[in-house]
């Protein structure tokens, strides 16, 4: 267990993150009524709640202080999938299956939809 | 039989069993939840026609709950930090905010999910509804756990304070730590549901 003068560290660490976390809500709500197009828009509105997610993270969550391999190592396998869940939407627009593509062959007999 | 590791770290892992259980269940939430954002931007990337958020739902509502679950949030960092340094009544005045602040959260999403069936704007109406009744509803679901088991510590649980102190305290972390995932899920749903 960690000594009282840490806990009080850690209390004037939460006040601090307490009053960004407001903070970032309210930038968070004006922004959204910036006319920055919506694509802008999505990405703005993204980095601020990943900020306020990484405040909560670091210091809530006390993951700044976490030293041990096998939580980060759980940390930052849920981080790769995470981003393997994201990849789905932008795969499932790349591929091309079921879509016709003319092979680049003179020959070819040309393809008739039906 | 006593369980092991509940205090002490585990020479192997570094940390105690309590805290490495907790993340593993948060590491499946994170796909859980990560699952429907995904789902949320194939919808939207494959609608024709998108509505902006604030024209369906309310930002000066969706903003209070903001500020009221981040609120939750602090007062439970309070509770725990209030064990630490041994006082009990600090904790039940914090863990009994928290468990509040909760309770408002949910009031005022009921009014909110009432105005929407009294307007017939139920999950089969659009798509954007029914995104956003699935995923509010998830959530809404994991503060209702949450309101049990801090409800408990609160309560009943609180007991253990007075013979093992040390346990109760790490108890009281590891609802914190869901608590701030509840928290943190809440602080991306309100942008991409509200506001885009």
């Amino acid at each position: 267990m960690s000594g009282s003068h840490d806990t009080e560290h850690h209390i004037s660490a939460y006040k601090k993150v307490a009053g960004a976390l407001a903070v970032l809500t309210v930038v968070t709500v004006l922004a959204s009524y910036v006319e920055v197009g919506v694509a802008l828009g999505i990405v703005l509105a993204l980095i601020i709640a990943s900020a306020k997610g990484s405040l909560v993270a670091s210091v809530f969550m006390h993951l700044k202080d976490e030293k041990s391999l096998w939580l980060t190592g759980t940390l930052v396998l849920t981080v790769v999938f995470w981003f393997v869940l994201m990849l789905i939407p932008i795969m499932g627009r790349m591929d091309n299956i079921g879509t016709y593509k003319p092979l680049p062959n003179a020959n070819a007999v040309p393809y008739v939809p039906h | 039989m006593e369980i092991p590791y509940t205090v002490a770290e585990r020479p192997d892992t570094g940390v105690n069993n309590v805290k490495l259980g907790i993340w593993l269940f948060l590491a499946s939430e994170v796909m859980l939840f990560g699952g429907l954002f995904s789902t949320y931007v194939i919808l939207r990337l494959g609608g024709t026609d998108w509505p902006l958020g604030s024209d369906i739902l309310s930002v000066p509502i969706g903003t209070f709950n903001t500020a009221v679950l981040i609120g939750s949030s602090v007062t439970m960092v309070m509770a725990h930090a209030s064990l630490k340094l041994n006082q009990f009544d600090q904790f039940k005045k914090y863990m009994g905010l928290t468990v509040v602040l909760a309770l408002v959260f949910l009031a005022v999403k009921s009014y909110e999910y009432y105005d929407k069936l009294s307007h017939g704007d139920l999950p089969s109406a659009t798509t954007f509804l029914a995104i956003y009744w699935t995923m509010t509803a998830l959530h809404g679901l994991h503060i209702i756990g949450g309101v049990v088991v801090n409800g408990y510590f609160w309560g009943p649980g609180s007991k253990m304070f007075h013979t093992k102190p040390e346990m109760f305290a790490n108890r009281v972390e590891a609802a914190g730590l869901y608590w701030h995932f509840v928290d943190l899920v809440w602080i991306f749903l309100f942008p991409v549901l509200y506001l885009l």
